[in-house]
């Protein structure tokens, strides 16, 4: 699959969406989790999305990475249409050119770290050698460990490795370090910005936390369904430069 | 506790699937319990009220001829209550229409009034007028052979003499309850008739005028019955009395007995398997629901509920699925059971069905399923108790795996991700899968009962009837004659071969054991009927000694090969002889006892007599032969094959369908059960990493291998152990219906095997099939937002 890359200035637009809602049926109520989302996300940039709980964050979030499909507007990937409801074309784009990483993890207990690496390599087209993936978040070691038998930031690196394994186009995280420490907290981040530099994979990273924002290219601010603002930054800190 | 009842009624609603399948499961349990028990209960009541309404007799007395003032010798004799004489002889009938060969057994009644003893029962028509000496009565099942109606008529054969005779009435008694020729195999309405005819009018034809060849009698409550037969016998010496013989030995009454017998013997052993069952899947979802709420369990204890507040709370909502269960196993098993009494009544000629399902054998159904509910739960519930609520409010550690076995022994680079997860899961849950396993087990086997019999009536037939009676008809004289009856029956069109045969009545002893017999005596070298040992090897008939069917020699005299058996003849001078059992033959129909004819003619000092004859015929002149044969008043019997076969199974078809119904339907009640609760299981268990797969980009066909390939290979796996369990189970029923008619041999066809398998595996698939539906609704996003 070859990718058109609209060129703006030096960027090119990966993810174009144009006045997405999402809209809630819950019973009599209706909840508006998004209301009019106007974004373009630029090739290989890091963003984070920061916000309030409840505003929109991982509605968003799902949306891009084709987990839902918003009540109304468009959703771009490249030339692919995100809006669409068929689960099949969904899954496709899903299996091809996105990474998930949650914020419980979300691993496979029975498979081992290098195994639930495996589970996505398995079913990709030119992907990374386990082992590499998960050299590139440090666990080389740790390959033929269980889940149980690792520390939440372990999994979470797990989660990385097998996020990025594929070699995906964009990587969406939804709050990852959320059940973590600090110190843990920022090696997954490190994790995070090398994958993004060494491999040059469009990131997108939810957090709540105002103090990541300090590693991203672009901050989203999200408040009700909106975007509230926009804020480029003109340096990048490294995680480990990060005041918590 | 409001708020609680509403959580119980919730969580019921949630599971009804699994519930569903635990009843039902549980309610077939019920159901074949009480099916069985109510079968036998109605029978054993409907057998009971219809000897008592009847006055069935305790002791038997056939004889040559007493004169009739000897009965009041008998009537004397300390112990005896009432004693009551017929005469009784054997018939040819002759019926318009109707070509076969048909005899009968004729029984007197009293001219005026009622018999003491074994009394009518009459179905329609009315009783012999008296003074009417063309007047008869008919059973009830040979009437329905031949569309018989009060009003028609038919020609008898009897003592050499022709007569024709008006049916007046039909019905039964209780004497003949099952009607067997005497020395036959199997019922045959057909071919064998139960006649009655007044006392005098029998009398006169039979030269039986003042005198009986046949007495019952009934005991006085403290009788000692064995002193009581031994003083008949002593009494009727004189008289040709051939031995008194009590209820026990009546061939009817032995009949009944043996086969309900029998029907006792498998009643416990399928409400077993379910009860089993039932308490497995009980076991797996309580722990389960028990394992999802912990949290609840822990805030439930937090806010102050009580330990025993929560026990009771999930004991209730085991106690009602168990309710559930037993209450349309009890619908269920009364439906069932009358089914099942019909068809048995209906196979035993029993007049009537007096249908009973006691409350005791209800009360029963449920405490037994009540306590398996319990048993299956206790852990469960306990785990529930034990739960601290501080604790609980962590989250469970995710569980520890390990690579499976077979990965170990190197073939791990052979399996993607997805395969190693189905081999793992299946092993961090040992004790679970075996369970499953045996469940879908016990329902591959209980499918292969369903079947058995089948399998191996058709082999026992073919045995018999290929192997060892291969007679195309065999003809009974009404005296031992000389051999040209043999030569004058060859030289008939049609018939293109035969053997000459003599049987006797016999009583054989061994030790305190007993059992009346024909022995069959033939030519060494015979090839119409033949002897085969237990390796169906053809067995050479020894020139002297005797030769029993192992069940008779093993089971009823416990004698062996070479030791010297007391042979009591119960004809001619009666002699008594002491003859050793020369061999062993195999013989899974009836019981047997055979002689070499010269040996046999020795022993009764007769000279060279036969009493019969096995032909091969041609079928194109079996008519005139049957013909001829009606028309020779010293022939009082034929049999032919074909017919005693189809006979046979026109009695047991029905029993046997009925069973195959019942096997599978339960059979697949527990596949669909085991089955359908493992894999929702599975879903809850795994819809969190299923819907993770999903996200990371695996379809719905893909995720489904997981979840789907647990249970094929389940479902699998049981099916070795499932193929063993039906064969065992059916070796279990085989060694359990064994009786004196029948041994029923461990036949199974390829065919039997390849049904159960297939039943359930289908079953498994359509089960599978709904919880695969419940994969397209799994969500997504919501897995994402919590933690385990
Ligand atoms: N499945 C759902 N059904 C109903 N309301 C939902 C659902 N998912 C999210 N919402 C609502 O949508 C709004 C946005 O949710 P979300 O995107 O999860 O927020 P954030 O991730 O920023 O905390 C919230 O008000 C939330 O309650
Ligand atoms: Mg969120």
């Amino acid at each position: 699959m070859t990718v058109t890359r609209t060129q703006t200035g030096d960027k090119e637009i990966v993810f174009n969406t144009r006045g997405i809602t999402k809209v809630y049926q819950m019973g009599e109520v209706e909840v508006h989790a998004l209301r009019g989302i106007d974004l373009e996300l630029y090739g290989g940039e890091f963003v984070v999305l920061l916000g309030a709980s409840g505003s929109g964050k991982s509605t968003l979030l799902n949306i891009l990475g084709g987990l839902d499909v918003p009540t109304s507007g468009t959703v771009h990937y490249a030339d692919h249409d995100l809006s669409t409801f068929r689960e099949s074309v969904l899954t496709r784009y899903r299996r091809e050119h996105v990474g998930f990483v949650f914020q419980f993890y979300n691993l496979i207990p029975s498979l081992t770290a290098r195994e639930n690496v495996a589970l996505v390599t398995e079913i990709s087209t030119n992907p990374l050698p386990p082992d590499e993936a998960l050299k590139m978040v440090n666990l080389g070691d740790r390959a033929d460990h269980f889940p149980a038998q690792m520390s939440g930031g372990e999994q979470q690196r797990v989660a990385i490795a097998r996020a990025i394994a594929k070699r995906p186009d964009v990587l969406l995280c939804d709050e990852p370090t959320g059940a973590l420490d600090i110190k843990t907290g920022i090696v997954v981040l490190e994790a995070l910005a090398r994958v993004n530099r060494e491999l040059g994979t469009t990131t997108v990273v939810i957090t709540h936390n105002v103090a990541i924002a300090d590693m991203a290219d672009r901050v989203i601010r999200l408040s009700d369904g909106r975007i509230s603002g926009i804020e480029i930054n003109s340096r990048k800190k490294l995680p480990a430069e990060l005041s918590w | 506790m409001r708020a609680l009842n509403h959580k119980l009624w919730r969580d019921l609603w949630h599971l009804r699937g699994q519930s569903m399948a635990i009843i039902a499961v549980m309610a077939s349990g019920v159901a074949c319990y009480l099916m069985f028990m109510s079968t036998l209960d109605s029978l054993l009541l409907s057998r009971d009220l219809y000897y008592n309404d009847n006055r069935f007799a305790d002791i038997f007395v056939p004889i040559k001829r007493a004169p009739e003032a000897v009965a009041r010798r008998l009537a004397r004799i300390d112990g005896v209550d009432k004693v009551d004489t017929r005469v009784m002889a054997p018939l040819s009938i002759d019926i318009e229409g109707f070509h076969e060969p048909v005899v009968g057994t004729v029984t007197s009644i009293p001219d005026d009034g009622e018999a003491l003893l074994n009394r009518l029962y009459l179905r329609a028509g009315r009783t012999i007028e008296a003074g009417r000496n063309d007047e008869i009565i008919i059973s009830e099942a040979f009437a329905e052979a031949h569309d018989f109606r009060p009003g028609d008529s038919l020609h008898v054969i009897i003592n050499g003499k022709r007569k024709r005779l008006r049916i007046v009435g039909t019905g039964g008694s209780p004497e003949f309850v099952h009607q067997l020729r005497p020395g036959g195999m199997f019922p045959d309405y057909e071919r064998y008739g139960i006649l009655w005819m007044g006392r005098t009018a029998l009398s006169n034809a039979f030269d039986m005028q003042g005198a009986f060849n046949y007495a019952v009698l009934t005991l006085t409550r403290d009788a000692n019955e064995q002193a009581v037969i031994d003083s008949i016998d002593d009494i009727l010496k004189p008289y040709g009395g051939i031995g008194a013989f009590a209820r026990e030995y009546q061939p009817s009454h032995r009949f009944l007995a043996q086969e309900l017998e029998q029907l006792e013997n498998l009643s416990g052993l399928f409400p077993i398997i379910f009860l089993g069952v039932a308490a497995f899947l009980l076991n797996v979802v309580v722990t389960r629901l028990v394992g999802t709420q912990r949290e609840q369990i822990a805030a439930l204890k937090a806010f102050g509920y009580s330990n025993l507040t929560v026990a009771l709370h999930y004991l209730q909502m085991i106690m009602l699925i168990v309710l559930a269960g037993v209450l349309l196993g009890i619908i269920a098993g009364t439906w069932l059971g009358v089914m099942l009494s019909e068809i048995y009544v209906e196979y035993f000629r029993l007049p009537f069905l007096h249908f009973e399902m006691q409350p005791l054998r209800v009360i029963q159904s449920g405490l037994i399923t009540f306590i398996a509910g319990l048993l299956g739960t206790l852990a469960a519930v306990r785990a529930a108790v034990r739960l601290k609520p501080a604790e609980a409010m962590r989250p469970e550690s995710p569980a520890a795996y390990r690579t499976s076995f077979i990965e170990e022994i190197g073939l791990k680079h052979l399996l993607s991700a997805p395969s190693r997860m189905i081999l793992r899961n299946l092993g961090h849950k040992p004790v679970k899968s075996l369970l499953t396993v045996l469940g879908i087990a016990l329902a591959v086997g209980m499918l292969m009962t369903g079947r058995f019999q089948g399998d191996t009536i058709n082999y026992m037939m073919d045995l018999h009837y290929g192997l060892s009676q291969r007679d195309d008809l065999a003809v009974g004289f009404v005296e031992p004659t000389t051999r040209s009856a043999l030569t004058e029956l060859q030289s008939l069109q049609g018939v293109e071969y035969g053997e000459p045969l003599r049987t006797v009545p016999a009583r054989l002893r061994f030790e305190h054991r007993e059992y009346r017999v024909y022995i069959s005596a033939f030519e060494p070298g015979a090839t119409i009927k033949r002897l085969v040992d237990s390796d169906l090897n053809i067995v050479e008939l020894p020139r002297d000694g005797i030769v029993l069917n192992e069940y008779l020699a093993e089971e009823i005299l416990g004698i062996k090969t070479g030791e010297l058996l007391t042979v009591e003849i119960l004809e001619g001078s009666m002699p008594i002889r002491r003859v050793p059992v020369a061999a062993l033959i195999r013989q899974d129909l009836g019981v047997g006892a055979y002689m070499d004819l010269e040996a046999l003619n020795r022993l009764m000092q007769e000279g060279d007599l036969i009493s019969g004859a096995y032909l091969y015929i041609d079928d194109r002149y079996a008519q005139e032969i049957y013909q001829h044969l009606k028309e020779r008043p010293r022939i009082v019997g034929s049999v032919i094959r074909t017919q005693e076969i189809e006979s046979f199974h026109r009695t047991m078809d029905e029993t046997m369908l009925f069973w195959t119904f019942v096997a599978t339907l339960f059979s697949v009640v527990i596949a669909v059960g085991v089955v359908y609760n493992s894999a929702r299981m599975t879903l809850t268990e795994r819809s969190r990493e299923l819907a993770s797969l999903r996200v990371l980009g695996y379809t719905r066909g893909e995720i489904s291998y997981i979840l789907l390939g647990e249970l094929a290979l389940l479902t699998l796996a049981a099916m070795p152990p499932g193929l063993w369990f039906g064969r065992a189970l059916c070796g279990y029923i085989a060694t359990s219906i064994g009786n004196e008619m029948y041994r029923v041999p461990l036949v199974l066809e390829p065919a039997t095997y390849a049904f159960a398998a297939l039943v359930v595996l289908v079953a498994a698939a359509v089960s599978a099939l709904l919880v695969r539906r419940r994969l397209d609704k799994l969500d997504l996003i919501e897995v994402l937002k919590t933690r385990e």
